[in-house]
């Protein structure tokens, strides 16, 4: 059976489901490499062999292509022996087998300063701070989410200000946070707190408010009080949900982390990658980057496929 | 159109007759009196129930109907104790109650069932806060899931089961905490028609082995005939009772009565009450019709559908 690829919103078979996920990783890192390895798409820039008689070219400088040009014309009007190059493309977009070498060189190879960290070791820096971060935020702002969403007085007390206080943007809180904490790694849990909190509380009550309130009048057929409500059909009613948001929620963490990790003692990720650009090493950049996107996807995958046995009664509403 | 020559629905047979004599006999679970309702709105108050009064006995099954917007369903939420009301009184074993209690089992029609509970689990939640150890609630709600023809269900999710089974489930769960009345409201509204047939012969077998008195919301009117021993009638705008109407149809009831004389006479009863001839004209007044005109064309092969 043909069935058309492009049918709104009709499932597509399991296969071409897989096919068209790698696809989406494949073609990206196509584009990539077509614009790295094909000499003649881009490169604007001429890495120079042998400098001939231009005084200031040196083997291994990367000029403009214009320039290079130039000076070739002004040369062979001269008469004089001319330099020789081939098309790049600027340091800053290595190609993906450079990544991929200092992808692995860096979890391999000793860092070459003294005050440089390790790939892993900033890394581990950064995951702690998340979540620490995360979890100080969550700690307060579920609880306080589910009595807002559950009680009308909670709500009134607490949303307003909340309502007010997360269009602060977090990272204004920086010199605040360092004059408070110190230069470790507190203010930048602060940071990640003050980032995540205020919208989490809003999220969470507004989750618990979307509970379907007849499950809450049969739960009180049924004998059901304050106590017994809250912790017996609202908890549990909202759990999925809840779990849903708090994937979302952490995805905005990170966002916040890049930010948190400039304030103070820059450290962590961040620290590596300005670094390792400040030097150049534009390839370790990319490696660093895309590790956290790996770390990323790969906790949002974990925390679905945890989710799907948590939550075995769900699976219906989503199939 | 001539009607087929019916006896009153006020006949009964001396046996129906004697039954009801022993009915009101019993004790009183339910009494209702004076309730009224009003409620604000933009446009000021309304009344959404007026002045609503009768009892109902041990064990006595009673079908509350009336036209769409009569309260019937504020009717039953407020003896739930799901809503308020302004005046009148509700006695329950003649003393009054206020706010939802397990000594009012109800079932909604959009089944209310937990879904992330088990059919066990489900049947569970009003035996775990009335306080049982997990081994006799569990029991206990084997005993009901049973009783509903669900046990190989009890470890099951509500999602995975049909309409019909859901609803059993809910029967199930409202029953579990052994109620003195069980409101149900448009239960079956939602199953299709075969379902709700089925569904309305297993409501009966319950109703005959337990110790439960029922009061049921239907707009259907057979429905409402084939279950009920009292069928309590209200109007609209107020929501009044209009009649207390006795069932003449003999107990126990099968589906063999639907064409019975007095099931016939019944439904013509409540048809004249619940669409009062004249209703129709008043709606054309109001210009809720449809505005038709010719749209065949002229020279269409089929000119015409009759």
């Amino acid at each position: 059976m043909n069935k058309p690829w492009f049918a709104v919103r009709k499932e597509l078979s399991s296969r071409r489901r897989t096919f068209l996920a790698v696809m989406s990783f494949v073609f990206p890192l196509l584009v990539w490499s077509l614009v790295s390895y094909v000499p003649f798409i881009w490169h604007p820039q001429v890495e120079i062999i042998e400098p001939g008689e231009v005084d200031y070219f040196r083997t291994g400088m990367l000029v403009d292509r214009s320039i290079f040009e130039q000076e070739l014309e002004t040369l062979r009007a001269e008469g004089r022996e001319l330099p020789t190059g081939t098309r790049t493309n600027p340091v800053y977009l290595p190609a993906p087998h450079e990544v991929a070498r200092a992808l692995y060189t860096a979890f391999s190879t000793e860092p070459q300063r003294r005050n440089e960290n390790w790939l892993h070791e900033s890394l581990a820096n950064s995951i702690q701070v998340i979540f620490w971060g995360f979890f100080l935020s969550s700690l307060i702002g579920v609880p306080l989410g589910i009595l807002a969403g559950t009680y009308v007085a909670v709500s009134r007390l607490t949303e307003p200000f909340v309502e007010f206080f997360r269009y602060l943007p977090a990272p204004a809180f920086g010199a605040l946070a360092v004059a408070i904490l110190g230069i470790h790694d507190a203010p930048k849990i602060a940071i990640i707190f003050i980032g995540t909190f205020f919208q989490q509380v809003l999220v969470v009550a507004n989750t618990t408010r979307k509970l379907d309130p007849s499950l809450l009048e049969a739960a009180m057929t049924l004998g059901a009080r304050n106590g017994g409500l809250l912790f017996k059909v609202v908890i549990p009613g909202i759990a999925s949900d809840l779990y849903r948001d708090m994937r979302i929620l952490l995805g905005w963490a990170w966002t916040y982390l890049i930010v948190a990790e400039m304030i103070g003692a820059s450290s962590g990720i961040t620290w590596f990658i300005t670094q390792q650009a400040r030097y150049k090493n534009f390839d370790n950049v990319f490696a660093a980057i895309l590790i956290i996107g790996i770390i990323g996807l790969t906790t949002d995958l974990i925390l679905a496929w945890l989710g799907r046995r948590l939550f075995p009664w769900q699976r219906a509403a989503r199939a | 159109m001539t009607y087929l020559d019916l006896p009153s629905y006020r006949d009964q047979s001396p046996e129906v007759a004697d039954r009801f004599r022993r009915l009101k006999e019993r004790p009183v679970i339910l009494e209702v009196k004076g309730l009224t309702k009003t409620f604000d709105t933009a446009q000021g108050p309304v009344t959404a129930l007026e002045d609503i009064n009768f009892c109902t006995h041990q064990r006595e099954f009673v079908c509350v109907i009336g036209p769409s917007g009569c309260g019937k369903s504020t009717l039953v939420r407020t003896l739930a104790g799901l809503e308020d009301y302004t005046s009148g009184e509700v006695l329950l074993d003649g003393r009054p109650v206020h706010g939802p209690g397990p000594d009012r089992g109800m079932v909604f029609q959009g089944y209310t069932l937990f879904p992330w509970r088990t059919v066990k689990k489900n049947v569970m939640f009003g035996l775990e806060l009335a306080g049982r150890g997990r081994t006799t609630a569990e029991e206990e709600a084997m005993q009901w899931i049973d009783l509903v023809g669900l046990t190989k269900f009890a470890n099951s999710y509500p999602h995975q089961l049909s309409g019909g089974m859901k609803q059993r489930v809910a029967i199930a769960r409202a029953l579990a905490n052994q109620p003195r009345i069980l409101l149900m409201d448009e239960p079956f509204g939602a199953l299709d028609a075969q379902t709700r047939a089925k569904m309305q012969g297993y409501l009966l077998e319950i109703w005959k082995n337990i110790d439960v008195t029922i009061v049921f919301i239907t707009h259907d009117l057979e429905e409402a005939i084939f279950l009920a021993d009292r069928i309590l009638v209200l109007k609209a705008h107020p929501g009044e009772v209009q009649e207390l109407i006795e069932v003449p149809v003999p107990q126990p009831r099968n589906a063999s009565q639907f064409l019975s004389p007095e099931f016939l006479a019944t439904k013509r009863r409540l048809e004249e009450l619940i669409h009062p001839p004249g209703e129709e004209t008043e709606e054309g007044i109001n210009g809720d019709r449809l505005n038709m005109v010719r749209m065949v064309p002229v020279n269409a092969k089929v000119e015409s559908v009759f």
